[in-house]
């Protein structure tokens, strides 16, 4: 092995930048998990008996179900039995000011480039002393509100709106589509509800972090998004910030529903802690994310950079049914010392002249394993039907591994699928090169990963794109430099 | 400004170079000759630190420093510039931003002030001009599909921008049209200065024809076995290298 490999090894084998630190005291429902439990938090949420018989009738389905076997990671059985499944909104311990924050946890603020206050609210710093978020979030909450637009936790919204949760929750991913889909639905806690009135366009990217306070999403998390007739949202989810949870299993819902002449743009950067070098630790992130493009030229936009979890299972779909509409996929996903992933999506033609684009990039390092999954179905009546896929494998080191599993499924003779797939070495030549004109090894490295993700960060929001590419540099930064 | 003394060099424990000695100083041009396989290339990428060459014995001194002691970076920040033979392709990466990063890096390790996007951009339209590339260029993402010409007009212009004290240019001739040919040889020669060196690896004369060397030295089996002025170039293109290599043999047994 060259001298430049080890380096490239040192450099990306660097620490998640601190641990778990939160002590909690909760009022929590005992572990374990039966037909009481799931009553009990139905119960605690005080939800309509709509609700409660959907909660139950996922979990008599989640019972009749096994965990899936076919993604291509490794870990220990999961008790579920050994699980909480309720705890009530946590409250982190509350800091005098910043200066009792873990210095490592404020350089990497300072890294992403996060503003003081908001370094207050994310560290948990008191909030009267960040009363200008406070008054943001005021501010954009009224101007939503006069555009009819609902923005709100998922709990609010099923007091508030029971007949919207009613009509969309499920209407995407059914309560019984996979098992940990089915697990959710049964013991889902919070999350989201967005639903854009007819032909209004969302004046503001609308970001979880505006409501960091009002729900903690915790481990059983649901998205509900639906955009009437012509209307437009960009949602982002998460935070570039690091996010750390004492909770190892995280199996996430999110719904989104696209009318005629509707756009759903979802962006998502995600953070969970990856484990410590060896693996241990790090989050499992099993998640069901799927959008219905339900309406004619209609339009849904997956756009994710994922860098964090020790594992991965996620595949942001689109169901493509109304005619002339159009999914979107575009993904970064990085993996580093022992994290596994299987990432990818699927795109369903079923509508005439529907089309769906897929660009993922998957960047590997350490001793880490990183697998695209990727479904293209056309329909048999999905006419005129177009796909185009391009997935790339950046490796960095020679212990990493990356793996393609695209699969294509066409029953209509007039579909057009396209389909690259290249996998490269992050080059000697490439990093000489760089070095040779001044730039130190970190930022080579940098340059040539975020050149590698262009095509991806161009989809996220600007702002977004900056943090994400400061996010990347994180993750893959090491103790050279 | 550059000494090489006694310089061995090895690529996967090939011995390449053996015993080469060299002395550049401040303002003076120095072609490097020789026939294929003699250590040119070698010699270029040794100065600029190149990892797969190990070099297994004697030195070099930059500027009094020790060469060998610093990074690929380090160097590059010192003031050595290297010309690639075959520079390499960055996707996704603008020529711009590459530029803008090289040189704001440059300065930053010689302990200038760094340029603000204004100044960069002025800079960088400023020194495209001189290699006759169109501003477009900026925007593309760096050598990817470019010509041959238009990679080595790219590595004229970083040199042009990022002012080094020591160019290097490995066989920046090799494949050019007389065209870029001339641009090559109009950058080197307004670049002359007397702080500034220059060490011109190639295989033919003929870029010779427009850059006036002080120096002419043919390297052969990893040793410099003969220096002379600009006459010799022109002797070697008139009787090729075997007269020369019979002699170094002589010598040799």
């Amino acid at each position: 092995m060259s001298e430049s490999m080890q380096t490239l090894e040192a450099h990306t084998q660097s620490d998640y930048k601190y641990g778990f630190t939160t002590n909690i005291d909760t009022e929590t429902l005992p572990k374990g998990l039966n037909e009481d439990i799931v009553r009990a938090i139905s119960a605690k949420k005080n939800e309509p008996e709509f609700l409660l018989e959907w909660r139950l009738k996922a979990f008599r389905n989640w019972l009749t179900m096994t965990e899936p076997q076919w993604p291509n990671v490794h870990y220990p059985p999961i008790d579920y039995q050994d699980i909480i499944y309720y705890a009530a909104p946590k409250k982190k311990p509350e800091l005098k000011s910043l200066d009792e924050v873990d210095p490592e946890l404020l350089r990497t603020f300072e890294k992403l480039g996060i503003p003081l206050d908001e370094q207050k609210l994310l560290a948990g710093v008191a909030v009267d002393a960040v009363i200008d978020s406070v008054s943001i979030k005021t501010t954009y909450k009224e101007k939503l509100k006069e555009l009819g637009i609902i923005f709100s936790s998922f709990s609010e919204a099923v007091q508030d709106h029971p007949d919207l949760i009613q009509k969309y929750l499920g209407s995407v991913v059914p309560a019984s589509d996979n098992y940990f889909a089915a697990l959710n639905s049964a013991v889902f806690s919070d999350g989201s509800f967005v639903y854009i009135p007819k032909g209004v366009r969302c004046p503001m990217e609308l970001s979880t972090y505006f409501r960091i306070n009002t729900a903690n999403t915790g481990q059983f998390e649901r998205t509900l998004i639906v955009a009437e007739e012509g209307a437009y949202v960009s949602y982002l989810e998460g935070c570039t910030a690091p996010m750390r949870d004492e909770n190892q299993l995280h199996a996430a819902v999110v719904e989104l529903v696209a009318l005629d002449n509707a756009t759903i743009k979802y962006s998502t950067v995600q953070n969970w802690y990856p484990g410590d070098k060896d693996g241990k630790g790090g989050i499992y992130n099993f998640v069901t994310k799927r959008g219905l493009c339900a309406g004619f030229n209609s339009k849904i936009t997956w756009t994710q950079v994922e860098t964090g979890s020790a594992i991965t299972w996620k595949y942001p779909s689109c169901v493509l049914k109304g005619d002339n509409s159009v999914g979107e996929f575009y993904s970064v996903a990085v993996t580093n010392n022992r994290q596994q992933a299987d990432t990818g999506t699927k795109m369903m033609h079923i509508g005439k002249n529907t089309k769906s684009t897929i660009i993922s990039k998957g960047i590997s390092a350490g001793y880490s394993h990183n697998s695209y999954r990727g479904l293209v179905k056309i329909g048999k009546k999905a006419d005129n039907a177009h796909n185009f896929s391009q997935c790339d494998s950046l490796l960095m080191g020679d212990k990493c591994g990356a793996h393609t599993f695209p699969y294509l499924e066409v029953d209509n003779p007039s579909a057009r699928v396209e389909h690259e797939a290249t996998t490269s070495k992050i080059g000697e030549d490439q990093l000489f090169y760089l070095m040779q004109r001044g730039l130190s090894e970190e930022d080579a490295v940098n340059m040539i990963v975020n050149g590698y993700c262009k095509e991806v960060f161009n989809e996220l929001p600007m702002e977004f794109a900056v943090e994400a590419q400061k996010l990347l540099a994180i993750s893959l930064e090491g103790s050279v430099g | 400004m550059l000494k090489i003394n006694d310089l061995h060099a090895a690529i996967e424990d090939k011995a390449i170079l053996r015993g080469l000695n060299l002395e550049v100083k401040p303002g003076e041009v120095h072609a490097i000759m020789g026939p294929n396989g003699s250590g040119k290339s070698t010699l270029a990428n040794v100065l600029a630190g190149r990892e797969e060459y190990e070099v297994t014995k004697g030195s070099i001194t930059f500027e009094g420093k020790d060469l060998l002691e610093m990074e690929v970076d380090e160097r590059a920040q010192a003031g050595i510039f290297l010309a690639f033979q075959y520079p390499v392709e960055i996707p996704g990466v603008s020529t711009a931003t590459f530029l803008k990063s090289a040189i704001n890096a440059v300065r930053k390790g010689q302990g200038k002030e760094e340029l603000n996007a204004v100044q960069l951009l002025k800079l960088m339209r400023e020194r495209i001009r001189m290699v006759g590339m169109d501003e477009k260029f900026l925007q593309r993402s760096l050598n990817e599909g470019f010509s041959g010409g238009e990679k080595k007009r790219n590595e004229m212009l970083q040199m042009a921008l990022l002012e080094p004290k020591l160019a290097v240019l490995d066989e920046t001739d090799s494949g050019l049209d007389i065209d870029a040919l001339k641009v090559v040889s109009d950058v080197v020669n307004q670049m002359r200065s007397p702080e500034r060196s220059f060490v011109i690896v190639t295989h033919y004369q003929r870029l010779l024809n427009y850059i006036t060397p002080d120096f002419v030295h043919v390297l052969y089996n990893g040793r410099i076995v003969k220096t002379g002025d600009k006459t010799l170039a022109l002797k070697l293109e008139e009787l090729g290298y075997d007269w020369v290599k019979e002699e170094a043999d002589a010598i040799a047994l």
